[in-house]
């Protein structure tokens, strides 16, 4: 039996009625391993303007590089505490923050290590579907050999790679840019 | 870990694309270079998994959420999340948002005056069961008027937002009714080229649903990216 999957909609503007009940910005509770960071940002559309009815959802393994999900059977420990998802809304200038810990790193193909990044879906009116990309970490020698990474023309990475944004420590900032210049590098995943 | 089986990828026309001119909103919303092919990781092969501890036995009845009873025709939507091999996705979120009866949400930015209805949020959400089957009670939505071109109307529609078992299958869609004069004239509803695919988004209307002398049943059966057989997919 083969079935074509179900064709997506845009969330519309008034998604918040449905999905406010899931939102989490803050995903590593006390006692949870790992580099505290918070990741702040804009959902800017092609005029560089907010978009103030949008929303990310993020997922991402411990600070052990272990995915709090069946399919991962690395030896590895999850962690009570920590599920690695999160749902942030956009405010009325298109800004978000959420909170978590570095992800460690994960298998890639071929075994290969990745290097620590959070994967991203992007929702808003307008979308009619959701747009993923990822975030990665500054300073990270890592980055050089991940495969995702090298998929994308050189002169577009640096969209992916959230910045340091001064004081205090752990604070960094990351742009979803989605048309114009600097347009941030989305993934096919499918849908 | 062994390379891992991807999710299957969607046929041509079946999804809409990012820039659909005739949806305004997606002119300046959607990427103008072109997405770079990612193979499925074990990043993309996990996803959150939510679990009955986070569901509310009695958020699947949108009815009941109040002191009185919501005004408008009482409807059941039911139907099965199924993966493309035609597998049932047991135990899988799914959250619904809607209009009330009016077409009116229940949202600050939503400036249509059709009345609110202070016993109708609009929100509700439920588990499949080991089958993949779902079941809401509700009310059918009103039609709407919104901004996009002059006399523009949205046909009656429930947003469905699903996770499935993995980041790959995550899907947002949107269920329409069958007949909708709208329909045809819809830029949302029409954002996808392949017709069939298209019509798949309209439920059915289900006797096996409806209860006597209660509210009529509709169908909507819901399909999720499926595995590839073969490890890793090119």
């Amino acid at each position: 039996m083969s079935l074509q999957a179900t064709t997506s909609q845009t969330v519309g503007p008034y998604f918040r009625i449905g999905l406010a009940r899931l939102f989490v910005d803050d995903l590593a509770g006390p006692g949870v391993s790992g580099q505290r960071v918070e990741i702040a940002g804009k959902l800017l559309d092609a005029d560089g303007q907010g978009i103030p009815d949008g929303m990310i959802e993020i997922w991402q393994a411990n600070s052990h590089g272990k995915y709090a999900h069946p399919e991962d059977t690395q030896n590895k420990p999850t962690e009570k505490g920590f599920k690695g998802y999160g749902r942030i809304p956009t405010n009325e200038n298109g800004a978000f923050r959420f909170k978590t810990i570095k992800p460690g790193g994960v298998p890639g193909p071929d075994g290969k290590q990745q290097a620590p990044h959070i994967v991203v879906s992007v929702f808003s009116r307008g979308l009619s579907r959701r747009l993923v990309t990822r975030i990665y970490f500054p300073d990270e020698p890592a980055n050089a050999e991940d495969f995702a990474l090298g998929l994308i023309d050189p002169s577009r990475q640096h969209t992916l790679i959230a910045q340091k944004s001064g004081q205090p420590e752990g604070h960094l900032e990351w742009n979803i840019r989605l048309q114009g210049p600097n347009e941030t590098v989305f993934f096919d995943t499918g849908l | 870990m062994a390379n891992l089986p991807g999710y299957r990828r969607p046929y041509p026309g079946t999804q809409p694309n990012h820039l659909h001119p005739p949806y305004v909103s997606s002119i300046k919303r959607s990427p103008s270079l072109p997405l770079v092919y990612l193979p499925h990781t074990l990043s993309e092969v996990t996803g959150p998994v939510f679990d009955s501890s986070l569901v509310d036995p009695k958020a699947c009845d949108l009815t009941r959420q109040h002191h009185g009873e919501p005004l408008g025709e009482r409807i059941i939507v039911s139907g099965r999340v199924l993966d493309e091999n035609g597998r049932p996705v047991p135990e899988t979120l799914i959250e619904v948002w809607q209009a009330n009866a009016a077409g009116r949400y229940f949202h600050k930015v939503d400036q249509h005056n059709g009345p609110l209805d202070p016993n109708f949020t609009g929100c509700g959400h439920t588990l499949t069961d080991a089958n993949g089957h779902y079941r809401f009670i509700t009310i059918r939505p009103g039609e709407y008027p919104w901004k996009n071109h002059y006399n523009a109307w949205r046909p009656a529609h429930i947003h469905f937002s699903l996770f499935g078992p993995a980041f790959a299958t995550r899907l947002v869609t949107q269920m329409y009714f069958p007949g909708d004069p709208l329909l045809p004239y819809d830029p949302i509803f029409n954002c996808t080229a392949d017709e069939k695919a298209r019509n798949r988004l309209i439920s059915t209307l289900d006797w096996e649903f409806t209860m006597h002398e209660h509210a009529l049943g509709y169908r909507f059966d819901i399909i999720l990216s499926g595995r590839h057989a073969t490890p890793w997919e090119k």
